[in-house]
């Protein structure tokens, strides 16, 4: 560590960004694949994690472990005030006014199944309508439709245009007396655009209807602010942003969540059970039934303490070089197009090459150590916008450099070479 | 990279460039969809079954080079084939696709589709090559129902 600091101090001119220090807090990033260095670029699907991050899982199995919010033991209360720190933690980072707007879960996925039953099926009946975009994860669509099943509402969806941009004049248009709740992306995880979160949620206000926006593409590259924002509801995965898999957030408007119904019953979820009737807990335990995954909260608390001690500036104008690098060095290969080029885009580069199929792509970049995500991105619907059915995606976080890019680049001339 | 070689063979480039018998079959008497739902490829693969002969086989369908490759060579390989004959095949390419052949006697049993056994060093890639032959497995089986490789 001395020696690269070292180095790093000695550069006649040093990067703004120090990417070859940073990289060597990310262990995962130090191995050879397939006998070539590891090109990660498949942080989308999810990201590395720092050793601080591993450190911390470590050290609470090691020594804290123990079940929360019921031993009377010091393990016990270290393990609940540990879990608890997390999540107000977790507060600051999204800026939510209070802890109780925190629930953990497992993921995005569980945060927005939850909005769609607790909110949706108490407040949504016949004949409503649900609004969410064209460039959604399934993620961000299934639980819609589940729930329009169950009550009778009908999912409308916002067009795209060909850039991969919300159409906001459809949007306005969707609009109605009918609409009961509008969710949409922050970050497109296949096209890596950047949704103008703030004017949908303030249109879809103006008629008093809530937003959730899915956050789980934005957290790892964008500084989000939830009363900012504006958003009733933001959900956001751990295991993307440099933490562990299995825990996530949903950040929800305390006033929203005190008229919701619980999502699943059990333990911590109670304050009394009798076989005649059961007193929920207050929030925000009233959603978190059964014991957490207390490692994982922990471990994502350490996440946003190893963010919070980047320059967020230096940050997004080294994720802002590398994506317009990539795209330019893309953009000079002759048969490959790529999809989505709004105007504000974030970390994502999805492209495909005429008569190649992606999976080859993905298969022979990897022989070149270089991970991609090959296939329709849990985005089916955005495959089908653009008429391709799968796309090659790199996904940059800021531990990647120029130099990986030109390994995809000519592992990209290899593709070409064998299929040529 | 010999084993990325091994995969993406002359034939099987040669294959997925010029499909053979990639067409829809207006009198076929069988016919099945495939899916991998883990990347969207599709295939159908229409027969028409003669006294228990695979008289005539083609595809259709969306996918990558090896999916592609590999059902352009099971059409090749299949017509005239009895259907009996045809399930045999099916379950010694599935065996040489997994790894479970072990290398032996490989070529006797499948013939010029040993060309694929390249396939099982790319876990990844093994539904690939074996999505046109669950289809076509679907399809003499006579159900009407979707193939998928899970």
């Amino acid at each position: 560590m001395k020696a690269v600091s070292h180095l790093s101090d000695s550069q006649t001119a040093p990067s703004p960004f120090d990417v070859t220090r940073v990289r060597e807090d990310f262990p995962a990033l130090r191995q050879k694949v397939h006998g070539k260095p590891l090109v990660y670029f498949d942080n989308g699907a999810t990201s590395q994690k720092p050793q601080s991050v591993i450190d911390a899982l470590a050290r609470y199995y090691s020594a804290e472990n123990s079940n929360i919010h019921r031993g009377v033991h010091y393990l016990s209360e270290r393990a609940t005030a540990a879990y608890e720190a997390a999540r107000d933690k977790i507060r600051g980072f999204i800026n939510a006014g209070s802890d109780k707007e925190i629930i953990f879960v497992r993921g995005t996925t569980e945060a927005i199944n939850l909005v769609a039953q607790s909110y949706g099926r108490s407040f949504l009946k016949a004949g409503d309508e649900i609004v969410v975009s064209a460039m959604e994860h399934h993620s961000n669509i299934v639980p819609w439709q589940i729930l329009c099943e169950q009550v009778g509402a009908r999912l409308r969806v916002i067009p795209i245009n060909h850039d991969g941009e919300i159409v906001m004049d459809e949007y306005r248009r969707l609009l109605n007396e009918r609409t009961k709740f509008v969710s949409v992306t922050h970050v497109s995880n296949a096209l890596g655009t950047i949704v103008p979160a703030k004017e949908i949620v303030a249109l879809a206000h103006q008629q008093k209807i809530p937003v959730l926006l899915d956050g789980a593409q934005a957290v790892p590259h964008l500084k989000v602010d939830v009363q900012e924002l504006g958003c009733d509801f933001y959900a956001f995965s751990g295991h993307k942003m440099f933490g562990p898999t299995g825990v996530g957030v949903l950040f929800g408007r305390q006033e929203l969540l005190e008229k919701m119904p619980p999502y699943q019953g059990g333990g911590d979820m109670i304050s009394l059970v009798t076989f005649e009737k059961t007193h929920y807990n207050v929030l925000p335990y009233k959603f978190e039934a059964g014991t957490p995954h207390i490692a994982g909260g922990i471990g994502l608390a350490a996440a946003i303490d190893y963010l919070g001690k980047l320059d967020w500036n230096q940050v997004s104008a080294h994720e802002h070089e590398l994506l317009a690098y990539a795209t330019e060095a893309l953009a000079e290969i002759v048969p490959v197009r790529i999809i989505g080029t709004a105007k504000a885009k974030a970390g994502v580069l999805s492209f495909v090459i005429d008569h190649i199929h992606a999976h080859d792509v993905g298969t022979i970049l990897d022989q070149e150590g270089v991970a991609v995500r090959a296939g329709h991105h849990c985005a089916m619907p955005v495959m089908q916008r653009f008429g391709v059915p799968a796309t090659t995606r790199a996904s940059f976080a800021f531990y990647n450099t120029k130099e990986e890019i030109d390994v995809m680049v000519r592992g990209l001339h290899r593709v070409l070479k064998v299929f040529g | 990279m010999a084993e990325l070689d091994d995969l993406y063979q002359e034939v099987i480039l040669d294959h997925n460039k010029s499909p053979r018998n990639y067409r829809p079959m207006a009198n076929a008497n069988r016919k099945a969809e495939g899916y991998n739902p883990l990347c969207g490829d599709h295939v159908t693969v229409y027969l028409h079954l003669k006294d228990g002969i695979i008289d005539d086989i083609s595809f259709q369908g969306s996918g990558c080079a090896i999916s592609k490759a590999s059902a352009s060579m099971m059409t090749s390989e299949l017509k005239g084939k009895s259907a009996f004959a045809a399930q045999e095949l099916f379950e010694n390419v599935h065996k040489m696709l997994t790894g479970e052949a072990n290398g032996e006697n490989t070529a006797d049993k499948v013939g010029k589709l040993v060309i694929l056994s390249g396939v099982c060093k790319f876990p990844a890639r093994v539904k690939c090559a074996s999505l046109a032959w669950h289809t076509v497995n679907s399809a003499l089986q006579g159900g009407d129902k979707v193939a998928t490789t899970e």
